[in-house]
């Protein structure tokens, strides 16, 4: 493959991506039916009623009776196969069927809860990336400096700390104590509407504790990676070349370090999607966590099929993003071997 | 400080760059809270604004066919009936109380005239036909049918006119019409199940739906047609906030005009000049099943026993944080129907325990624990394992049977691993409702629902408990219903089938500010319907 003069560089980079996109959706499509098959297998499996937990308190004074023409009209009871080929049968016809715990269509489920999830984990991410490479940076220039000591003290005390818990604490002191931000929910409780300026400050805190709750791993992967590539042989001959200081540490030892934290982001997405649930609780904020915890509860597998289903795609997602990601950022890697 | 400093860091400056470091750290920081606006949300709020309150449980639906308020004060609809602040029933959309005919098997109510659902279209008998029909009909996914099993059929003879007739005489069969009315039109061509309206209720209630978040806040505005009168606000939201300790923090911070908080969380909110904490009772009681078939609880001795050997105050003290009362019987103090011969000493009284004991032959062995005809007084007690209040209990008891020598295992369990169980382990549970003593106690007294899952599920079998919960229902007469109730309390008190240990006290924080707030006697179920804001269509706020 010869590409002739100045930007064949990138493309050469990216070649193959095509390819690989393929392959990966091929892989996909087994993934996610083996999930979805698990997600049936473990429902069959789970001794939860549906009927008693959409009764609720009402179950101990509903009649057997009662109970079983609810499980007759939504056909709870049938084989399992034949509940799972409806179930995609529907799926590919764009229905993703009927939440039990929501009440309504898992589409409008999804459609009114995932956006907020995926600003939440979105913003958090944004933030912890710039953050700690910021951070984790500065923490490598001077190892063993005194900040950089403070900021592992730091991440490790972080590391130990429950997000509830971290949670609970910014609403003591950012809400109570200072009055700066409000403690809870997507807007003011008598806001007409949505406003995007009042929706945002809503957002602060849980978008900071959820960045700080996953901060420590970051920071103290790029700290060492940085603090391990500053003494690579191309950072010392870049600084023996008397380029600058910010060119040295941010163009080639950072940039080096950079290339296993881009892994470190994919692998790592689960975890922030964890830490949104518990963010979402402590908050009030009416995204997918709570949602799916009820279905879970509530033996709601249509719900709880779509969440995991969603979440699966998203990491599948997230780890080709991170491998063209990889392929863009390290010359030595090659999609189209 | 400006983002340049960021710049600035190079070897040049290397012995500088602890100075910069903090700067960097504030432009970080800067950043974070740069959206934020400086004003507070919660101050500035003044006026006869909105009143905000704030509860952990949110309704799936609003649409009262499956199960939104069933017994009424839900805000957005109205019943045929409502109730008092004394739970006396009172009309609502009937123009006066429902009439019984003389077999006790035809209610006639007769609608209020004049009365608008929110859309502006009028209330007619049609309206009423099909939320009862919608309630029985068994494709419609409601358990309220379970309470309805007496209804055979619901007519309207006339647009102002609502005919129900029985399958059998139920006396408190108009305490089940403060059920909300739907409007049929509303449902025309849909699947009740499934219909918008499950989300954007049209009632005729003192307010109407603005929008709902689920997960966030519902936002009521008041209907300014009501025909009980405007309400006194403009408006209610309501928050949902599930986590307790999130719940009291945002009380604190002032979001909140009233929010109903665990007691202990509660108490922290006593003695503070702006905000009261009301102690509102309930009929909701806590207590243990004791099943006839276990060996040891088969023996009426025992089951006296641990009646007299359970000490209710320290219950109340220790586990309720003092909001609750001991609990002797299934009807709650409150309720016209409580017979007060049914009674007992909030304290345990061991003395009383021992001597029933060794009265019937359990004889105290060398561990402590008695023992009769080579078999030790030991049982388990189950209790559901994320109920951390029942723990509580199950733990309480324990220790206070085991001071008279009945050794108790408790059991945390899940609900499927308690329910084939309950025929021989006892179990600690709750029901209660302050309406009419029939609605709980006749299936979960009558032996002719023993055994048969939550009715019963100890096999309590009474001849005369069984006459007199049937008496209850047949008789319209309340003197006939007041001594059938009272010959039931008193059975069972003697027979003993459950140890009842406490009534519960539902607690909320309110602000000073809001006036017009009346507690009434509360059921388990309290979220957006039938809470401390059952009249908060009366409630005022003071700037």
């Amino acid at each position: 493959m010869t590409a002739p003069a100045p930007p064949p560089v990138r493309r050469r980079r990216l070649a193959g991506a095509g390819v690989m996109i393929r392959r990966r959706l091929l892989v996909a499509v087994p993934v996610l039916a083996a999930t979805s098959m698990g997600m049936f297998a473990l429902g069959a499996a789970s001794p939860i009623d549906p009927a008693q937990q959409y009764a609720g308190a009402a179950a101990f004074t509903t009649s057997e009776e009662n109970l079983d023409q609810l499980r007759a009209n939504w056909g709870v009871d049938d084989p399992l196969p034949v509940q799972y080929a409806r179930w995609v049968g529907n799926l590919l016809r764009g229905d993703l069927g009927w939440s039990t715990s929501r009440h309504e269509p898992v589409t409008s489920v999804l459609a009114a809860r995932a956006g907020w999830t995926l600003l939440l984990v979105g913003l958090a991410l944004a933030l912890v990336l710039v953050a700690s490479v910021l951070l984790g940076t500065l923490a490598a220039y001077r190892r063993g400096g005194w900040f950089d000591r403070a900021l592992r003290s730091f991440a490790y005390a972080v590391q130990s700390m429950p997000v509830f818990w971290l949670g609970l604490a910014a609403i003591a002191v950012f809400a109570l104590t200072l009055g700066w931000l409000p403690a809870g929910g997507l807007t003011d409780l008598t806001a007409t509407g949505t406003d995007p300026a009042d929706v945002a400050r809503h957002l602060v805190l849980p978008v900071t504790v959820l960045a700080i709750s996953q901060a420590p791993w970051f920071v103290l992967f790029v700290r060492d990676a940085v603090a391990e590539s500053l003494r690579d042989d191309h950072v010392l001959a870049a600084r023996a070349r008397g380029l600058p200081g910010r060119t040295v540490l941010f163009g080639h030892a950072l940039r080096t370090a950079l290339l296993p934290f881009l892994t470190l982001v994919g692998t790592h997405l689960p975890e922030l999607v964890g830490g949104a649930v518990l963010v979402e609780t402590v908050f009030s904020l009416p995204g997918l966590g709570a949602v799916t915890v009820a279905a879970a509860l509530g033996a709601d597998f249509p719900l709880l099929a779509a969440t995991t289903l969603a979440t699966t795609v998203v990491v599948l997602a997230a780890n080709l993003a991170t491998d063209l990601g990889y392929a863009a950022a390290d010359p030595r890697v090659r999609l189209d071997d | 400080m400006g983002p340049r400093r960021t710049d600035a860091i190079s070897p040049e400056h290397v012995t500088s760059r602890s100075v910069r470091v903090p700067a960097l750290l504030g432009i970080v920081l800067a950043v974070v809270a740069g959206c934020a606006s400086p004003t507070p949300s919660s101050t500035g709020r003044t006026g006869n604004g909105p009143v905000v309150v704030a509860t952990a449980g949110e309704p799936d639906t609003l649409n009262p066919v499956l199960n939104y308020g069933p017994d009424g004060a839900s805000l957005i609809f109205d019943g045929l009936v409502a109730r008092d602040a004394r739970n006396q029933l009172v009309p609502a959309l009937a123009r006066e109380l429902p009439t019984v005919s003389a077999d006790g098997r035809t209610v006639t109510a007769t609608l209020r005239e004049g009365v608008l659902f929110h859309d502006g279209s009028p209330l007619t008998a049609r309206d009423v036909v099909f939320t009862y029909q919608a309630v029985l009909d068994p494709k419609v996914d409601s358990t309220l049918r379970s309470d309805l099993d007496m209804l055979a059929s619901v007519a309207a003879p006339d647009p102002g006119t609502v005919v129900f007739t029985l399958k059998h005489p139920y006396a408190p069969f108009v305490q089940r019409l403060a059920l909300g009315i739907v409007p049929a039109k509303a449902f025309e061509g849909q699947d009740v199940n499934r219909a918008e309206f499950n989300r954007r209720p049209i009632g005729t209630g003192p307010y109407r739906m603005t929008s709902w978040t689920p997960g966030d806040r519902l936002v009521l505005a008041a209907n300014e047609r009501y025909w009980g009168g405007r309400p006194a606000n403009p408006g209610v939201v309501v928050a949902f906030v599930a986590d307790d300790n999130v719940r009291a923090q945002r009380m604190r911070a002032g979001e909140f005009d009233a929010a109903e908080l665990p007691p202990k969380l509660a108490t922290g909110f006593d003695g503070q000049t702006a905000q009261r904490v009301h102690k509102v009772p309930t009929a909701d009681y806590r207590g243990v099943m004791l099943p006839m078939g276990n060996p040891v609880l088969g023996d009426l001795a025992v089951r006296r026993a641990l009646h007299a050997a359970v000490d209710r105050q320290a219950m109340v003290t220790g586990v309720l944080g003092g909001a609750g009362e001991p609990a002797f019987g299934p009807v709650p103090p409150t309720s016209e129907f409580a017979e007060p011969s049914v009674t007992g000493r909030p304290t345990a009284d061991r003395a009383a325990a021992t001597a029933l004991l060794d009265a019937a032959g359990w004889t105290p062995g060398p561990d402590g624990i008695r023992a009769k005809a080579g078999r030790q007084a030991a049982f388990t007690l189950m209790y559901p394992a994320t109920d951390s209040l029942r723990k509580e209990l199950a733990l309480a008891v324990t220790a206070d049977a085991r001071k008279i020598g009945i050794a108790v295992t408790p059991q945390g369990l899940t609900w499927d691993a308690i329910t084939p169980q309950m025929k021989t382990d006892a179990l600690v549970m709750g029901y209660g409702t302050p309406y009419d003593p029939d609605f709980v106690s006749f299936k979960l007294f009558g032996s002719a629902f023993a055994g048969q899952g939550f009715f019963n599920p100890g096999s309590y079998r009474s001849a005369t408990v069984d006459a007199a919960l049937q008496a209850g229902r047949d008789n319209t007469d309340p003197a006939a219903r007041r001594a059938a109730y009272a010959t039931f309390q008193q059975q069972l008190a003697a027979d003993v089938p459950w140890v009842f240990l406490t009534y519960l006290q539902h607690t909320y924080v309110v602000r000073d500010t809001v006036t017009g707030v009346t507690p009434r006697v509360e059921p388990h179920e309290h979220d957006v319907a039938n809470s401390l804001w059952w009249n908060v269509h009366t409630w005022e706020k003071k700037s």
